[in-house]
């Protein structure tokens, strides 16, 4: 296989398995959590303003009060990569292209140059939050294999994308066939990993605020 | 009814709902919650991290609800939780935590990681791996009905008491009354001014009220120790004595987790809506003052700081009233730092003051009080939970610090004007 068969594999047959795993896959993984259901709460709520699950869902985004200067690589590294794989994802002129040719939606991308340098800033932040895992105590304990595996699935792709749009290392081909590969990659084992929490923290926070909600606790 | 691994795996299992399903897939392992909790900021180590106080509970729900986990616990790739396992984590869901809920209130994700802990309880509980103080609190509550032993004569005595030194009634068993108010065993042994407040404050409102001769016992140790069956149990006393009486509200104490078991547990615990209103004594009188039923004279003028009961506060969303409360009477109310929604737990809430061999570890944590204290340096500390109060005094009586604790219920009180005539009544 030459590289313009490599690419060409991993634009259509890859790209069609990892798509059905995935799409399968959270569909699964959605079903096996929220089937599970809860008891309906008998006591009676006491409302308040702010106290909701939708609240929370838009709140949680921001630190807890205190919590930026007892955890400030955790919070700052973690927010800036969030942000920075949300542009790079979905603001690169040629991804929306993609998305464009697979569901016929579109919206306007940001100039490349850009999109450059918020790749290198994601990257940057990763780096950080993963020296930190390694180095503080408590992220250490926690961490399993999981945790390196899911970091590594989420960091590959910004690396390759961002290498073969600069032309490094290797020809362009090759590089945009690996970059896709890693994507397919990421896709396949997210709905399996922590990486999953792309779609239950919703679900979490729409909890917590929903039970604290009928509490009258605006969290 | 013996407690087994079986039993607790099986309890385990059902409590497992989709919002613990979901928590669990949605921690990411940031961290962010030891930086939240007590145990873990005062001792530095990681063990105390609060999500990983469920390790346990996680692998049974990947084990028995997820694909994956079934089949990596038929090949064998996950091992089962044993009774070694449960017995060591006994320490880290009863000792070093208190249910205060910090750890939820700064998750990102959003992981209530408090509920989960509760729940967890109910499984250690059924496979005997809770801890003996805890559960010595339990039998007595079956069998005398309090978790420390004290029976209706004791609160009779106590109610003669205020009767003889204030001159005002106590009614016992009142149908109709508009009240019922509940007690906690502590206040009932070490803080016999809150029965005397309570009779000047209702008096003064003008408003019925009456204790219950079989439900005067507010705490409820089911709910601490993890026991929903148990927990049911203590909950019906209090519904079915409220309900026989006719009472409008039932009125939690000054305790935190009594008022939990109560308020936003109780209907649950039974498997029915109450047919009456469930407040805690901060509510009441909170509501008392914006009717304008509540008149004080004369303000404390030393320096007063308030500790909000984790149940209370983040737990129960009743932050106001005790601000708005303090500020009646006094004239120097000064915040400790983090007060309010995200104050910091004394360090024995959720039956861990009932535990002899976590002691060492609460005065530990209970250093994040004394590093709050300092910075305010009051001449007295408030707080409106009788097990607070009890931690506090004996935190404070370890660091030797010189800082009397009283309830808020009791200062409110000592400012009512004395009341020989018929006044509001």
């Amino acid at each position: 296989m030459n590289d313009m068969q490599f690419l060409t594999w991993v634009r259509g047959t890859g790209l069609d398995i990892a798509l059905s795993i995935f799409v399968l896959g959270v569909l699964w993984r959605l079903f096996e959590i929220y089937s599970l259901g809860r008891k309906p709460d008998l006591t009676a709520p006491r409302h308040a303003a702010g106290a909701s699950g939708l609240h929370t869902i838009f709140r949680r985004t921001l630190p807890a009060e205190g919590m930026l200067k007892r955890a400030p690589v955790s919070i700052i590294g973690g927010t800036a990569f969030h942000i920075g794989l949300a542009i790079v994802v979905f603001l690169f002129a040629p991804h929306i292209l993609l998305i464009k040719n697979l569901t016929g939606l579109s919206w306007p991308g940001l100039p490349s140059q850009f999109i450059d340098l918020v790749a290198v800033v994601t990257m940057a932040a990763m780096v950080v939050v993963l020296v930190d895992r390694i180095n503080k105590p408590v992220k250490r304990y926690l961490s399993t294999f999981g945790d390196w595996f899911a970091w590594t699935l989420t960091f590959l792709p910004v690396l390759t994308g961002w290498m073969a749009v600069q032309h490094l290392l290797l020809p362009y081909t090759t590089m945009l066939a690996i970059h896709i590969l890693t994507v397919e990659l990421l896709l396949v084992f997210l709905p399996f990993t922590k990486l999953f929490h792309a779609f239950t923290a919703f679900g979490s926070r729409w909890y917590i605020g929903k039970i604290n909600g009928h509490k009258g606790v605006a969290v | 009814m013996s407690a087994s691994l079986e039993k607790g795996v099986r309890v385990l299992k059902e409590v497992i709902d989709a919002p613990m399903a979901s928590y669990f897939n949605s921690c990411v392992h940031c961290g962010l919650c030891a930086e939240a909790c007590l145990f873990y900021t005062e001792t530095g180590d990681p063990k105390y991290t609060p999500i990983h106080k469920l390790e346990p509970l996680r692998r049974i729900y990947e084990q028995e609800y997820t694909l994956l986990g079934r089949l990596g616990k038929m090949v064998g790739l996950s091992k089962p939780v044993t009774d070694d396992e449960l017995e060591e984590w006994k320490e880290l869901v009863y000792n070093s935590c208190t249910l205060c809920g910090r750890c939820s209130a700064v998750c990102p994700v959003g992981n209530d990681i408090a509920y989960m802990v509760r729940k967890f309880r109910e499984g250690m509980s059924a496979s005997g791996h809770a801890p003996d103080g805890i559960i010595g609190a339990v039998n007595r509550t079956v069998t005398i009905g309090s978790p420390m032993g004290v029976k209706l004569p004791a609160v009779k005595a106590q109610m003669k008491h205020v009767e003889e030194d204030y001159g005002l009634p106590i009614p016992l068993d009142a149908e109709g009354a508009e009240y019922m108010v509940m007690l906690s065993s502590m206040e009932i042994i070490n803080f016999p001014e809150y029965l005397a407040a309570i009779a000047k404050i209702m008096h003064q409102a003008g408003k019925t009220w009456t204790l219950c001769s079989t439900a005067f016992e507010a705490t409820n140790a089911g709910m601490q120790i993890g026991n929903s069956d148990l927990a049911k149990l203590l909950v019906s006393r209090i519904v079915d004595g409220a309900e026989k009486l006719k009472v409008k509200t039932v009125i939690s104490p000054e305790c935190g987790h009594a008022y939990t078991a109560l308020r936003w547990e109780g209907a649950n615990l039974i498997g029915r809506p109450f047919t009456f209103k469930v407040q805690h004594i901060i509510e009441v009188l909170g509501e008392f003052q914006e009717q304008g039923l509540l008149k004080t004279e004369g303000f404390e003028t030393d320096k007063l700081t308030f500790h909000d009961p984790c149940q209370l506060a983040r737990r129960g969303g009743v932050i106001k009233q005790q601000r708005n409360l303090m500020n009646m009477v006094s004239k120097n109310f000064v915040e400790m730092p983090d007060a309010g929604y995200m104050n910091w737990c004394c360090g024995g809430g959720g039956g861990a003051s009932a535990i002899e061999e976590g002691e060492e570890l609460r005065l530990e944590a209970f250093k994040k009080k004394k590093s709050q204290l300092d910075t305010v340096k009051p001449d007295r500390l408030v707080t409106a939970c009788a097990n607070c109060r009890i931690v506090l005094e004996e935190g404070l009586e370890h660091y030797q610090m010189d800082i009397p604790v009283l309830g808020l219920t009791e200062l409110i009180a000592e400012h009512i004007p004395d009341q020989t005539g018929q006044k509001g009544a």
